[in-house]
C-alpha cells in the first residue's frame, strides 16, 4: 500500500506534467490578474481582449492565464508576461487597447513596451540579469555591503556594467547561509558569499553563462521558488512572502496549479509520518502567533483543544474581515484558496476534530466562489472528505456566510452565528477551545494563520522561528492604503519597522505631502505619528506605542487629515458596530461619539478632553469583548499623540487640517482674483458674487463649504483657513 | 407540518398565499434534514434576500414555520446583520464605501453628494423607487479608494464631481 505521502507524490507528478503541457511549454506566458479589485479595475476585458487576439493567431505557442493578487493594488489590472530566460514583464493599468498594442509589439515581435510598464522598473526588462542581494539584517552583519562593492568593482572591469543590474532585498529567510544573492531569471541562489567568490560568479556565470554550481544554495524552500515569476524585484524584494507565497503567481482556481507547487504535501507529509501532537508540538516550536489580532499562541490553543476528551470537536477558519482598511484575507483567499483548506486541515488533524467551517463575508462574493470550487475540486480528488489520501482521516469542509457585522470576529459572536443566531459575544472563560460550537471544543484561527501551517509543516519549526524578532515569529501581511504611494499587499518579516513598511515597500506619501500618522489594527487600533516611526511591527512593541497589530491593515495619514475627525471616524464604526450587549460599550462609545461631535461642530469646551479620557478608561476596562476593550484606542491614541489638535480644534475653533467644515472659512485673495468666474460657476449653492473681470466674494452665510471654488481655482487666490 | 407544508397557502393561519419560490422551500427542507438545522437560518435568510431583495415579514413568518423557530428569534437574527434590508431598495442600489481607506480619501464628501442630489437619506429610496442609496463598511478593494457600488459594477477613485455622470449612467435626471 502506498502510503498518503507517496500517493500524493504520485498526484504532483501527474499534475506538473499537465501543467507544463497546458500551461509551460508554450515559449510565453501571459498572466492576467483577477481578484475582486482587478476585476473592479477592469481586468475581466483585458482577459478577453488577449483570448480574443490569441485566437485569431492560430499556431502561436501563447498561453494564457489568471493568477490571484500580487498585491499591486494600484497598479491594477495587471499583466505579466513570462518569457523563457527572460525577467518576467509587468505592464500596469492594462486595457483592451493597451493590451492590443501588447501582444502586438510584445507577444508577436518581441519588443518591451516600457511606457506601459512601472517606472521604477526602468532598464530592467533590458537587462541581462538582475543580482538581488539580500540586505537582511543577518546579510547586513555578514558585510553584504563589501558584497555589493564587489560586484559593481567586477562587472564593470568586465564591462557589463550596462547589461548587469544591482538591487538588494529585504531578508529572504536564508541567514545561516548569508550573505546570499538570488540571479534573475537564472534562478540561482548562491550562498556564503566572499569578494573573491562574486569574482568568479562574475567571470563564469555573468560573462561564460557557467552556473558555479559549487557556491549554489540548492535547498528546497516553499518560499522562495516563486522568485522568477515576480518581475518587479523592486517591490517583492523588499518583501519575504511566506503566506503570499503563491498569491499573484498561480492560477487560484487550479488544483494542479497549488498541487505542483507542493501543495497538500503538508497534509500528506503530517498523515504518513506525525501523531498529532507531533504536529501541535511543531506549530508550539515555531512560536506562531494568531494572525487575527490577539497574538495567542496558537500551539497552544491547540494544546486546550486536544486535550479536551470529547469525540466531536470543530476547526474554524476566521475570514470575517471585517476592519475597515483590511484586505487581507481576501486576497489570500482569492489568489490560493487551497493553502487556507491545508491549514485548516493540519489544525484539524492536529485538535483531532473532523469537521472545519471557513466563515466568511459575504461582501467578498469571488472569494466565496473560489473557496467553494476549491473544495469541490480537492473533494473530487481525494483530497478532502472521507479516507484522505487513503489514510482512514476523515475531514470535511464548510462555508458559512456572515451578514455584516464586524462584532462576528470575535470568537464567542463568531461561534453564536455559525449557530444561526444575533451575533453577541459571550463572557469567558470557558473558552471556545474547551466549549465552543455547540458546546464543543473549537479552535478558530485567522486565515494567515492557517497559510502559515504548510509552510511551517515543510520548511520546519526552527526556520520559521529564524524570522522575526524574539516573541514575534514569522511574517506580518499589511494591507497598505491610504494616503502612500504604493498602495496594496506586502508581508514582511516581524520586527520591520513601521517607516520600512510606509517608505520603502510604500513609497512615502502621495504626491509628496507631509507624513503625518499611521494606523494600525484597524478600529480598534491605534494612530501613530511620526516619532513613532521607527517602533517594529511585532505584537509587543505596537502595543507599547498604545497601538495593536490587529489584522494587519495598515492605513497612511498625510498632513491633510484631521486626527480628531479620524477619532470620530473609527468611533462612529465602533460605536454602531456595538452589539448593545454590554453597558460600557453600548453608552460609553456613543457618549464619547457625542463629545468629538461637539468638538468637530466648533462647540467643545473646556473639560472634553478629560472626559473623553475618563471614558475611554472606563470602556476599556469594562466591556465584556475586544471590540469595546479596543473601541477607544483611536481616540486615547490620538489625544496621547495629537493633543495639540484636539486644543486647536477646543481652544483656538480652528482645525488645523482644514478638514472639520464647521471650524473652515473659504476667502477669495483680491490680490490674486482675477475674476475668471470658474468659482462662481461651480459653486453648488451659489454664494459667490463677483462680475467677469472683477474681483470676487464669498458670502459665508451661505458657503456650505464643499471646496470646490478651491479645486477649480487656477489662480490660487482661494484660501482655506 | 408535513401536510400543510406541500399547501399552496401559508402555512401559518394568516391564509395568504405561499410566498416563498420552491427552491428556497426546497433548500429548506435539505437544511432540516442536517444536524444542527437551525443553524441554517442566516443562509436561508441570504437566500430569500437575494432572490427578492429584501426581507418582508410574510417571508420571515414562513421560514419560521418551516424551520420550527419562533417568529420572534428569526426577527432577532435578522434585525441584527447589516447586510439585511426590511424595506424594498431601489432598481439601482448605489453603496458608498465609508471604510476608513476610502473615508480618509473623501468618501464622506461623495456620500453628501449623492444625498443632496437623490434628495433623500441613508438606507432610503427615491419616491419613483430608481436609487437607492446605503453605506457600506469597505469592499476590500482600498486602493481603488474612494470606492462607490452601484448595483454590481464598482467605481474606483470617485472624484465628487463624478457624482452626477455617475448617476447620469444609470437615468437618473435633475
Amino acid at each position: 500500500m502506498p502510503t498518503s505521502l507517496e500517493k500524493l507524490q504520485d498526484m504532483r507528478r501527474k499534475s506538473i506534467f499537465k501543467v507544463f503541457e497546458e500551461k509551460f511549454r508554450a515559449s510565453i506566458r501571459i498572466t492576467v490578474g483577477s481578484a475582486t479589485c482587478e476585476n473592479a479595475a477592469g481586468a475581466t476585458d483585458v482577459y478577453e481582449r488577449f483570448q480574443q487576439n490569441i485566437q485569431k493567431h492560430a499556431g502561436l505557442e501563447v498561453i494564457l492565464s489568471k493568477v490571484g493578487c500580487a498585491g499591486r493594488c494600484d497598479l491594477e489590472p495587471m499583466v505579466t508576461i513570462v518569457s523563457h530566460g527572460q525577467i518576467p514583464v509587468k505592464y500596469m493599468r492594462v486595457n483592451p487597447e493597451k493590451a492590443d498594442k501588447i501582444f502586438e509589439d510584445h507577444i508577436l515581435h518581441g519588443k518591451v513596451l516600457e511606457d506601459f510598464t512601472m517606472r521604477r522598473t526602468a532598464g530592467l526588462y533590458n537587462a541581462q540579469r538582475v543580482i538581488t542581494v539580500c540586505g537582511g539584517k543577518n546579510c547586513f552583519d555578514k558585510h553584504c555591503s563589501d558584497i555589493e562593492k564587489a560586484f559593481l568593482e567586477n562587472i564593470q572591469k568586465l564591462g557589463i556594467a550596462d547589461k548587469i543590474i544591482l538591487t538588494r532585498s529585504a531578508c529572504q529567510g536564508l541567514c545561516q547561509y548569508g550573505p546570499v544573492c538570488y540571479v534573475y531569471p537564472d534562478g540561482i541562489m548562491y550562498q556564503k558569499l566572499t569578494p573573491d567568490i562574486v569574482k568568479q560568479i562574475c567571470e563564469e556565470h555573468l560573462l561564460k553563462n557557467h552556473t558555479l554550481g559549487q557556491y549554489t544554495w540548492t535547498g528546497e524552500r516553499l518560499t522562495n521558488r516563486s522568485f522568477p515569476f515576480f518581475g518587479d524585484v523592486y517591490f517583492f524584494g523588499k518583501q519575504l512572502r511566506l503566506t503570499l507565497r503563491n498569491c499573484g503567481v498561480i492560477d487560484p482556481e487550479s488544483l494542479d496549479e497549488y498541487l505542483a507547487v507542493r501543495g497538500y504535501e503538508a497534509i500528506a507529509k503530517i498523515l504518513t509520518e506525525m501523531k498529532p501532537q507531533q504536529v501541535i508540538d511543531t506549530v508550539k516550536k515555531s512560536g506562531l502567533r494568531g494572525r487575527g489580532g490577539g497574538g495567542f499562541p496558537t500551539g497552544q490553543k491547540w494544546q486546550f483543544a486536544a486535550n479536551q476528551p470529547d469525540k466531536e470537536k470543530y476547526m474554524i477558519c476566521n475570514a470575517d474581515e471585517g476592519d475597515p482598511g483590511a484586505f487581507m484575507d481576501r486576497s489570500m483567499i482569492e489568489g490560493d484558496p487551497h493553502t487556507i483548506l491545508e491549514g485548516l486541515m493540519i489544525a484539524g488533524y492536529a485538535i483531532g476534530a473532523s469537521k472545519g467551517f471557513v466563515y466568511i463575508r459575504a461582501e467578498y462574493p469571488l472569494a466565496v466562489q473560489r473557496l467553494e470550487k476549491a473544495i469541490a475540486d480537492s473533494k473530487k480528488s481525494g483530497l478532502l472528505g472521507e479516507n484522505i489520501l487513503g489514510s482512514g482521516w476523515n475531514f470535511d469542509i464548510e462555508i458559512r456566510l456572515g451578514a455584516g457585522a464586524f462584532v462576528c470576529g470575535e470568537e464567542t459572536a463568531l461561534i453564536h452565528s455559525i449557530e444561526g443566531s444575533r451575533g453577541m459575544p459571550s463572557p469567558r472563560p470557558p473558552y471556545p477551545a474547551i466549549s465552543g460550537l455547540w458546546g464543543k471544543p473549537t479552535v478558530i484561527n485567522n486565515v494567515e494563520s492557517l497559510a502559515n501551517l504548510p509552510v511551517i509543516i515543510l520548511d520546519g519549526a526552527d526556520w520559521f522561528s529564524s524570522i522575526g524578532t524574539e516573541k514575534s515569529k514569522g511574517t506580518k501581511v499589511f494591507a497598505l492604503a491610504g494616503k502612500v504611494a504604493n498602495t496594496g499587499l506586502v508581508e514582511v518579516p516581524m520586527g520591520t519597522t513601521l517607516r520600512e513598511v510606509v517608505f520603502d515597500v510604500g513609497g512615502g506619501i502621495k504626491n509628496s505631502k507631509a507624513f503625518k500618522a499611521v494606523q494600525t489594527g484597524g478600529p480598534a487600533g491605534g494612530c501613530l505619528p511620526a516619532e513613532c516611526l521607527d517602533t517594529p511591527v511585532d505584537y509587543d512593541s505596537l502595543n507599547a506605542a498604545g497601538s495593536i497589530m490587529g489584522s494587519g491593515g495598515m492605513i497612511v495619514m498625510d498632513e491633510e487629515t484631521c486626527m480628531v475627525d479620524v477619532a470620530k471616524f473609527f468611533l462612529d464604526f465602533t460605536q454602531s458596530e456595538s452589539c448593545g450587549k454590554c453597558t460600557p460599550c453600548r453608552e460609553g462609545t456613543r457618549a464619547m461619539l457625542a463629545i468629538l461631535q461637539k468638538i468637530t461642530d466648533g462647540k467643545g469646551e473646556d473639560g472634553d478632553i478629560e472626559k473623553l479620557e475618563r471614558l475611554g478608561s472606563i470602556i476599556k476596562n469594562a466591556s465584556l469583548c475586544g471590540l469595546g476593550q479596543c473601541a477607544p484606542n483611536p481616540v486615547l491614541t490620538t489625544l496621547k499623540y495629537f493633543g495639540h489638535e484636539y486644543r486647536a480644534h477646543i481652544y483656538s475653533k480652528k482645525c488645523p487640517a482644514g478638514v472639520c467644515s464647521a471650524l473652515v472659512t473659504y476667502n477669495i485673495d483680491p490680490e490674486k482674483c482675477v475674476g475668471c468666474t470658474a468659482c462662481k460657476k461651480k459653486c453648488p449653492v451659489n454664494c459667490i458674487t463677483g462680475d467677469p473681470k472683477r474681483i470676487h466674494a464669498i458670502n459665508q452665510e451661505d458657503c456650505i463649504k464643499c471646496g470646490t471654488c478651491l479645486a477649480v481655482c487656477k489662480f490660487n487666490a482661494i484660501t482655506k483657513s | 407540518m408535513e401536510k400543510d407544508e406541500k399547501n399552496m397557502t401559508c402555512c401559518c393561519s394568516c391564509s395568504s398565499p405561499n410566498a416563498l419560490p420552491q427552491e428556497i422551500v426546497a433548500y429548506i427542507h435539505e437544511c432540516m434534514q442536517k444536524p444542527h438545522s437551525e443553524s441554517y437560518l442566516i443562509p436561508v435568510l441570504h437566500k430569500i434576500q437575494n432572490h427578492f431583495g429584501y426581507l418582508s415579514p410574510v417571508y420571515l413568518e414562513e421560514v419560521a414555520q418551516l424551520m420550527h423557530i419562533p417568529a420572534s428569534k428569526i426577527t432577532g437574527v435578522a434585525t441584527f446583520y447589516h447586510l439585511f434590508s426590511f424595506t424594498p431598495r431601489g432598481k439601482n442600489r448605489i453603496s458608498v464605501c465609508l471604510g476608513t481607506a476610502c473615508y480618509v480619501k473623501g468618501s464622506g464628501k461623495l456620500m453628501e453628494r449623492f444625498k443632496e442630489k437623490l434628495g433623500i437619506k441613508e438606507n432610503e429610496t427615491t419616491p419613483d423607487g430608481m436609487f437607492s442609496i446605503e453605506c457600506s463598511r469597505c469592499f476590500g478593494a482600498c486602493a481603488l479608494a474612494p470606492v462607490v457600488v452601484v448595483n454590481d459594477k464598482v467605481y474606483g477613485d470617485v472624484k465628487p464631481e463624478q457624482v452626477e455622470k455617475i448617476l447620469a449612467d444609470y437615468g437618473f435626471k435633475k
